[in-house]
This record gives structure tokens, sequence and C-alpha cells, in this order.
């Protein structure tokens, strides 16, 4: 297994609307490797989501080439795209996307409907990841009954009950108070030193600075920093 | 690892699970959705029930006699009072007869008596009490087994009788009873005014023609001879099965073919004629409703489920990020219509057998119906919802996950 996960090579996004153009992402190079905890940061509108979207396979580049774990998915098939997303990739929102009527189990095992995981291991490993995350105690609540950091730790619990080769966060403390953002954060150290792949879009410094590695982001554009 | 390997799926039980969790979310909604499809379902299986039964009832109902029985009359009716009737000729029951298909054919008229009274002793009773008023039929030979007559006792008269005018009687049983006549071996004598009558026999019942149980009857040849009769008024016509219909038409013109349109016809309805009739106005209507319903039902579904996608924009991004195909949110929202639509179709289906059984027990019927009507129309249900759902689906199955995610970023 190469130390490489992922490797972007010129990828660009133009959104087309009409007679209006919006170059969202420009040549863009960016390399994850694998253990690594690294994150975008960069003000409103500097494309960075544009960006999370493309590396999660939600989106696809208009530009450049992107390889994901040895494999070019540039000219990958919907449905190739869609088993990678089912397999390898966690993904936390910055609203948690959790299903209201469903328990905290339930929501945490929809990750495992799309993949490969058999029914009878589900709950078990639905009941680790919230062991993992500290909502065990929490199992059968419904999301409305949870604070702002909770859910978020759910919705993270469900990102990795699938063991993804990279947790990828978009503004993951985005809704979030500040007691609640660093319980989310040290989620994250936990997590990193368990050996997860972190990838964690912010525009928040102090959010950014829990990175080993930061990489700014403007006007669509990437600019790696000297040193943190 | 090779991503050949990593193809998203979803196990069938797990789609259903969810499509089954996407329906008990709203309860309620999915119960009036599926109402349009209840009444569809209803009305079509309660027509279809109730067609069948009636059909089923009509079969019952439809007796061997009446449908054998053609009667040709030259009454014209109401409406025909100013023109002259037609005299039916004396050799009807003949012309009748060579018809293929006539089991047996006889003719009748009343006989005018004028007042002459009847008793079955000659003496004069100045008292009255043992004369009586008495209607007089003459009848033909073949009249015997054309009304399916039954002898208590004695024989009918034959052409021989007709013929030489011989002055005999077949008695009613109520005639006979009046008389005090149980027996003809002693050739007993009934008077008419100043005529006497050997009785040849007592006639017990008929299945046609009952008057004549209330009657004197004697051959036509005495009718005409004593009375001036001038002619039948009556062929009574025994036919095969399903030979009525054919004969009805024939018989007429065999009577009376200068002006067959001159004589009524009285026959019986054929049995599919019937039943036919009876599903045409039932089964129109209803059917017409039934398909109204379900079409409304239909489109009920069609827009509640897209109505559905569209409140659950959040969740098919969210799906489609954990890993879910297009074929996938598209099969998950055209099972929960579907559902919908069996659900309908379950409880539609049970409604209209009630209805059925509940109309057929109001009108001491019998419920007949196919059971593949009731079994068939959950699925039919079923696929009125698939249809239905088919448009939503695409909708939910065609949003890029960017895009719904963004548009449904709540909770
Ligand atoms: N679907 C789209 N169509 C057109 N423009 C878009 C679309 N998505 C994003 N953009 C534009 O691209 C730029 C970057 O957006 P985004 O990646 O969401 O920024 P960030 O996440 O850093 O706030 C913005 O100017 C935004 O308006
Ligand atoms: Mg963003």
């Amino acid at each position: 297994m190469t130390a490489e996960l992922i490797r972007l090579v010129g990828v660009g996004r133009t959104f087309r609307s009409g007679d209006i153009e919006v170059r969202a992402l420009r040549d863009a190079d960016l390399e994850v490797r694998r253990g690594e905890y690294l994150s975008i940061v960069g003000p409103s509108g500097s494309g960075k989501s544009t960006l999370l979207n493309i590396i999660a396979l939600l989106d696809r580049h208009t530009a450049g080439t992107y390889r994901f774990e040895g494999t070019d998915v540039t000219e990958l098939s919907e449905g190739a795209r869609t088993g990678l997303r089912a397999h390898r990739i966690g993904f936390v929102f910055q609203s948690f996307h959790l299903l209201a009527h469903r328990t905290v189990t339930e929501n945490v095992i929809m990750s495992m409907l799309y993949n490969s995981v058999p029914r009878r291991e589900r709950r078990a490993r639905a009941m680790a990841a919230l062991d993992r995350v500290g909502l065990d105690h929490r199992a059968g609540f419904r999301p409305g009954r949870l604070s702002g950091g909770e859910r978020q730790r759910v919705a993270i619990a469900r990102a990795i009950a699938t063991r993804p080769a990279i947790l990828i966060c978009d503004e993951p403390t985005g809704n979030l108070d500040s007691a609640s953002t660093e319980s989310v954060l040290e989620l994250f150290d936990d997590l990193r030193s368990d050996g997860l792949t972190l990838l964690v879009v912010t525009h928040d410094d102090a959010v950014s600075t829990r990175a080993e590695r930061i990489v700014r982001m403007h006007d669509g554009r990437l600019s790696e920093p000297v040193a943190v | 690892m090779a991503v050949g390997r990593l193809r998203a799926r979803l196990r069938v039980r797990d789609l259903l699970a969810e499509a089954l969790a996407g329906l008990f979310t709203r309860p309620g909604r999915s119960l009036l959705t599926a109402l349009g499809a209840v009444l569809g379902i209803a009305s079509l299986v309660a027509t279809l029930g109730i067609a069948e039964t009636a059909g089923a009832q009509i079969v019952t109902a439809f007796d061997e006699l009446a449908a054998t029985s053609v009667v040709v009359t030259n009454d014209r009716g109401f409406f025909g009072t100013s023109q002259a009737q037609v005299a039916l000729p004396w050799d009807s029951e003949e012309r009748v007869s060579r018809l293929n298909g006539v089991v047996a054919a006889g003719t009748m008229a009343e006989v005018p008596l004028g007042g002459r009274l009847t008793s079955a002793v000659p003496v004069n009773d100045p008292l009255g009490l043992t004369e009586f008023q008495m209607p007089m039929i003459a009848a033909s030979p073949g009249l015997y087994a054309a009304a399916r007559g039954q002898l208590s006792t004695g024989r009918w008269f034959d052409h021989g009788h007709s013929e030489r005018a011989d002055r005999v009687v077949v008695l009613g049983t109520g005639v006979a009873q009046r008389l005090n006549v149980t027996r003809v071996d002693q050739q007993p004598v009934v008077f008419v005014g100043d005529a006497s009558f050997t009785v040849l026999g007592i006639l017990e019942d008929v299945q046609r023609q009952p008057e004549l149980l209330n009657a004197l009857i004697i051959p036509e040849g005495t009718a005409r001879e004593m009375y001036g009769l001038e002619s039948p008024t009556t062929v009574q016509i025994d036919t095969e099965i399903g030979a009525a219909s054919l004969i009805s038409a024939q018989a007429p013109i065999a009577v009376s073919p200068d002006d067959p349109d001159a004589v009524q016809v009285q026959a019986p309805l054929e049995p599919d004629e019937v039943r036919a009739g009876v599903e045409e106005d039932v089964n129109a209507l209803f059917l017409i409703l039934g398909g109204v319903s379900l079409l409304v039902g239909a489109i009920g579904i069609a827009n509640v489920t897209l109505v559905s996608v569209l409140e659950r924009i959040g969740e098919i991004g969210l799906r489609r990020a954990l890993g879910a195909g297009r074929r996938h949110i598209a099969y998950q929202f055209l099972l929960e219509s579907t559902g919908v639509g069996l659900f309908g179709g379950v409880i539609g289906a049970s409604a209209g057998v009630l209805v059925v059984v509940t109309v057929s027990a109001l009108r001491t019927w019998t419920p007949v119906m196919d059971p593949r009507i009731a079994l068939a129309a959950p699925f039919l249900g079923a696929l009125v919802g698939l249809l239905a759902g088919l448009y939503p689906a695409l909708r939910a199955s065609r949003m890029a996950p960017v895009d719904s995610l963004r548009a449904g970023a709540t909770g």
C-alpha cells in the first residue's frame, strides 16, 4: 500500500449557467497521504466545497486528473464512482443530515446499506462507531433530542462505521458553538491517532490549526504555506 | 483494491425495509394517499362482483319452463283495437308443429256460453244450488302436451273427437271439484244448458295456461259446430331449449303468412340476453366510475410521491453521498408508491367484496365472485402505484448529489 491516497493534478471546475461561467476551482494540485490530517482553509466562496465535492466523488472536475488510491477516477463511470463513495469515502456535512425520525443507531446503520456490510454485523459496527465518538449512551435517541455537537458526532460515527479510507468534512463545526466545536476537534485528534486519514475544510483558522498540514484557498486557487 | 469490486449495492431486503420506513414515517399521509386507490379498486371489485352475482342470479332464476314457451295470440293489445283481429287458422297446431325445434303445439279459445249454466245432474234445480256459471275453453288435441298438462284420471280428446264434433269434455280440476266429479270410468255426464257432454278426463295440473284448470275443455270441432266458434285465439308452443327465439320469429309467419305482424308473440328472453343486459347496465357505468377513481387515485399517488421527493431532497443527497446509486434512489421511491398502491388495492378489494356481500344479503342473493378478481385487485393497485411513482422516482434519481445536499441542507 503506497503512502499516496489522493492526487490532484491541474484539477479545475467551471460552472456554466447560460452565458455566465464561474471558475470555482483552477489548476489545483494536491496530494493527500494516508494517515495524514489535512485542513483546507479559506474565506467563504473561495471554492472549498467545490474542491471537496470533487474529492468525495460527489461532483466531476472539468479539467486535470484525479487519482484516488491509484485509480484515475476522471473517466470512471457513475456506477464505479458511486461504489467508491459507498466503500472508501466518509463524508461529514456542515448541516448534519441526520434523518429526524430515525434513532441515532438507525442513522449510523444507514451508511452500511449501500456497501457490503452483512446485515447482522451492522448493529455491532454502529455501536462500535458510536462508542468511538462517545455517544453509545445516546443510541436509542432521536436526533432532535441531541445537542449540535452530539449530532455532528453521530454524523461522524455514521461516516466512520463503513471504515472508509478517508473522512472528508465540509465545515464540520460551522453550525456549532465553541464547546461543541472543541468536542468535535478532540474527536478528530483521536481519529487521527487511530490512523484515519482526515481532510477538513473550514473558514476558521482556529479549526484548521489543529491539522498537521494546512492548505490555503483563495479565489479557487490552492496555496500551501511554508510551515506551521 | 480493484475498483470493479467496489460496486454500490443494496440488498432487496434493505430496499424493502427502507421503502417501508419511508411509508411509516408519515403513516397518516400514506393512508390518505392510498385512499384514491382504495376507492378505485373497491368500485372495480364491487362492480365486477355485483355484475357476476346478478348474472348468476339470473342463471338460477332462469327456468327451463319459461325459456321453452312461445305463445302466439291474435290479441292486438291496447293500441291495436282499431284494426280488425286476424283469425288464427284452425290448423295452426299442424302448421306450427312442422317448424324445426317445436316439441308440441296446441290452440285454444274461450267459448262464449251466453249465460248457459253447467251442472252434473239433469234435473231442473229451482234453487240453482247445483248449477254454476263456468268458463268453457275449446282446445286442440296438442294443447295438452304444449301446456304440459297432467290428468288425474281419464284421457284427453283426440283429432277424431274434434272431427266428429263429439260431445266430450275434459274437466279442469277446479270445475271437477265443484261439480263433484272424481271418477270417469262410469262415463259421467255434465250438462251445459240443455246439452250433455261425456266427461273424458280430469285435468289435474298444467304448467302453462292455468285458466284451463278452471274451465270445461271441449274439442275445437265440437265448439265450432255447437257454439259457432270462429277461430282459435291462442297458440301455445313448447320448444326445444334454445329454440324459443327462432320459433318466436317463425311462428307468426306460419300461422299468419299474409300479415305476420298482426299477431302478438310472447317469447322468453334468452338467458344470455338477460345476463348481458344486466351486466351492461351495471358494468358500463360503474366500470367507468371505477376507472376514473383509479385514475384519480393514481394522480393522487403521483402527486404525493412527488411532494415527498421534493421534501426529502436532503435525504436523497445524503443517500447518494453514502453510496446509493441512481437506481437505488429510484427503486426506493418506486417501491414506496407501489406499496401505497398495493395497500390501497388490498383494502379496496376487501371493501369491494364487502359491498358485494352486503348487496347480496340485502337482495337475498347468493354472492358469486371469481376469486381471481379479489386476488388480482391488490396487484392492480400495486401496478397503479408503480406507474404513478415512475415520474417522481425518475426525478429523484436524476438529482445531482451536490445539488440535493445543498437544497436539502436542514437538520
Ligand atoms: N452549482 C454551482 N453553479 C454555479 N456556481 C457555483 C456552483 N457551486 C458553487 N458555485 C460558485 O463557486 C464558488 C465557490 O463556491 P464554494 O465551493 O461553495 O465556496 P466555499 O465552500 O469555499 O464557500 C462560489 O462563487 C459559488 O458561487
Ligand atoms: Mg462551502
